[in-house]
């Protein structure tokens, strides 16, 4: 069984008299441990294809399934439950707690497991040193570089180890070098069982996937796996 | 639920304490409402209980009979009287008495001299016991003795002021003062006793009653005062209602009238003012709660600005998993400590201001918070701040994670 499957999904916003269809009957399954890559042209309907997989975003029509549960009937609260458990949410612009260091906003999410604060750190630190931020953890976001946050931002998204990873644009705005860094970490996380699902425009990363889903006007216009994706098999 | 709490607690604080000024301007109108209440209370507190031991003093086994003229009857003309016969009455028939006191004053302030010197003074007529019931002891010399009253000997008793405003030496003891034209000896300097809201206490002379009541003659304006106390096993309801019957008769009351006196315990003279005071802290009450609701807008109205200005920030919150509780209790929290802050600022304000008040009227018993009073400043600031952060509140858990996220 799939872990996601999507049938017939649209999301369409209506400004004024025009509606644009962001989503236009997307049909898409992803099984466990997958690494996948979405692809396509800026406006294609990428990060919303991602809002709606992570659960914070409902579809105009069409069905999600997540772990066999359809999706579409639960609650706010459980949703965000979902989210707790069960995603990491890395955002095309970080989305940081502006007003809280890098620490508390990697424990921010085990707060709502209820956590004890010393465990809480522990956690915390594990992840943030995983990502090679061990210092400058009491640093406000605006005193970190571009690449420092979205560091933090994906020591958050791990920090809860959640079964699905999403990343937007995870290395948008990174030199090559902390490109290859993040990059090498995704490989070790998928290796780790975890599903990763990564929104690129930049060919090379997209390559270090084993699925690519070309997304175009709302649309999968192209899904196909890559080279890694033997080679994975074979090993 | 534990940890987010206390997470939210120290979130809270920190939310509170970064924006100082304008948590402090939020809280401005709960400050001035319970510092307003507890500067009334803990000087009106320290009132009572200090009113409330010269009653103590009085012994719970005490009685005071006066003369109580209605409003009507006032406005006639006709006054209500206790006349030395009553008291003799009294005397003779009355039941359960230890002992009992007459208190005979002359005009409030009456003419006295002392050679050339000339002062006005508070002139009363009672006996030895009353140094009991007022707790009045002399400094030089010896109070009015029960033999004083029997030979209606002219001598006196006086106040540290009269003997000041006259010029009398330190030690009055067998001088003489003149008063409605009889020469009384000075026996006895009483204590100072000081001021009580501006008015001297030691401004007076004590005349032994039997002299005092010849003086006057048989004024028919007479009216006097009567402490009693009670032997132990006397019921006092018992002895009030014997004493009412007694007085009734004596003044030929029919049964449809009235009486025209009143007989009360010490405690229900503590009651009576417990009363006035009781009405006077309604009144406070009330102007309070205005400022409290005004002090509540304002939490309301920030919280609200609150809420806008970390959309984003509720957004993210809710994307990494914070339910709807969560939310609501981050910023209920926030209202609560916010308005909690402001009712602790207005404690401390208001017992500063009650000490001011205490402490610059001169022999004013100091200010005094109940713990009562604290307690309801403290709980009524909390629900003013659920009450008006609910909404506020409630408007942040209800927001939609993605629109929250998108918020610019
Ligand atoms: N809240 C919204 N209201 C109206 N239109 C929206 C909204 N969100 C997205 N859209 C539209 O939906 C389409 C898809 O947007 P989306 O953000 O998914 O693109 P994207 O593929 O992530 O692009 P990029 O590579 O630039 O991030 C765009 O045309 C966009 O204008
Ligand atoms: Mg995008």
């Amino acid at each position: 069984m799939s872990l996601i499957n999507l049938t017939g999904i649209t999301k369409h916003y209506e400004m004024g008299s025009q509606v644009v269809k962001a989503l236009d009957g997307i049909d898409i399954s992803v099984s466990k441990n997958d690494y996948l890559a979405f692809i396509g042209s800026s406006g294609s309907g990428k990060s919303t294809m991602l809002n709606i997989l992570g659960c914070l975003d409902k579809p105009t029509s069409g069905q999600y399934h997540l772990n066999g549960k359809n999706v579409e009937i639960l609650d706010q609260n459980e949703l965000s439950e979902i989210r707790n458990l069960e995603i990491g949410f890395i955002f095309q612009s970080f989305n940081l707690l502006p007003r809280a260091n890098a620490l508390n906003n990697v424990m921010q999410p085990l707060i709502y497991r209820n956590i004890g604060f010393r465990q809480r750190k522990e956690m915390a630190m594990d992840a943030l040193s995983r990502v090679g931020l061990g210092d400058r953890v009491d640093h406000l976001p605006n005193q970190l570089s571009g690449g420092q946050r979205q560091r933090v931002a994906i020591a958050r998204a791990l920090v809860t180890h959640p079964s699905i990873l999403l990343a937007d644009e995870p290395t948008g705005n990174l030199d090559s070098k902390t490109t290859i860094e993040i990059m090498q970490l995704f490989d070790e996380l998928h290796k780790e069982g975890h599903t990763l699902i990564v929104v690129t425009h930049e060919n090379e990363i997209a390559q270090h996937c084993h699925r690519i889903v070309e997304m175009k006007d709302g649309r999968i216009f192209n899904d196909s796996a890559t080279e890694k994706a033997s080679l994975g098999v074979a090993v | 639920m534990f940890f987010a709490f206390l997470e939210s607690s120290r979130s809270a604080l920190a939310a509170i304490f970064a924006n100082r000024l304008r948590s402090f301007l939020t809280t401005l109108g709960i400050i001035i409402g319970v510092a307003s209440v507890i500067a009334v209370v803990s000087v009106t507190g320290g009132m009572s209980a200090f009113i409330g031991d010269s009653f103590a003093s009085l012994g719970a086994n005490s009685l005071t009979i006066q003369s109580y003229t209605p409003f009507e009857d006032l406005m006639k003309g006709i006054r209500s009287r206790l006349t030395p016969a009553d008291l003799e009455l009294i005397e003779k028939r009355g039941e359960g008495i230890a002992s009992i006191t007459p208190i005979l004053a002359a005009n409030r302030s009456s003419q006295i001299k002392y050679g050339s010197q000339t002062a006005y003074s508070e002139i009363m007529g009672t006996t030895y016991t009353y140094q009991d019931v007022s707790q009045t002891y002399t400094e030089v010399g010896r109070f009015l003795a029960q033999s004083d009253n029997q030979t209606r000997r002219r001598i006196a008793v006086i106040g540290e002021d009269v003997r000041e405003n006259l010029n009398l030496p330190e030690n009055p003891i067998n001088e003489y003062v003149e008063f409605s034209g009889e020469w009384f000896k000075i026996v006895g300097l009483l204590e100072p006793m000081g001021d009580i809201m501006g008015q001297s206490r030691d401004n007076l002379v004590l005349v032994p009653y039997a002299t005092m009541v010849s003086i006057l003659g048989n004024q028919a304006r007479t009216d006097i005062g009567i402490q009693l106390s009670l032997t132990p096993t006397a019921e006092p309801d018992a002895v009030i209602s014997q004493l009412t019957t007694l007085l009734r008769n004596a003044h030929d009351l029919s049964s449809s009238e009235d009486d025209d006196f009143r007989i009360q315990t010490a405690e229900q003279l503590m009651e009576q003012f417990d009363q006035i005071l009781g009405t006077l802290t309604m009144v406070i009450g009330g102007i309070v709660s205005i400022s409290l609701l005004v002090g509540g807008i304002g939490i309301m109205n920030i919280m609200l600005v609150s809420v806008t200005e970390r959309t984003r920030e509720i957004g993210i919150c809710k994307a990494i998993g914070a339910k709807s509780h969560h939310i609501l209790m981050q910023f209920l929290i926030e209202a609560l400590l916010l308005s909690l802050l402001g009712g602790l600022v207005g404690l401390a304000t208001g017992y500063g201001l009650g000490m001011l008040i205490a402490n610059n009227i001169p022999d004013f018993p100091s200010a005094s918070v109940p713990l009562w009073a604290a307690g309801l400043a403290l709980g009524f600031s909390a629900f003013v701040g659920v009450l008006f952060g609910i909404l506020p509140a409630a408007k942040a858990a209800n927001l939609d994670p993605i629109d929250a996220l998108r918020y610019e």
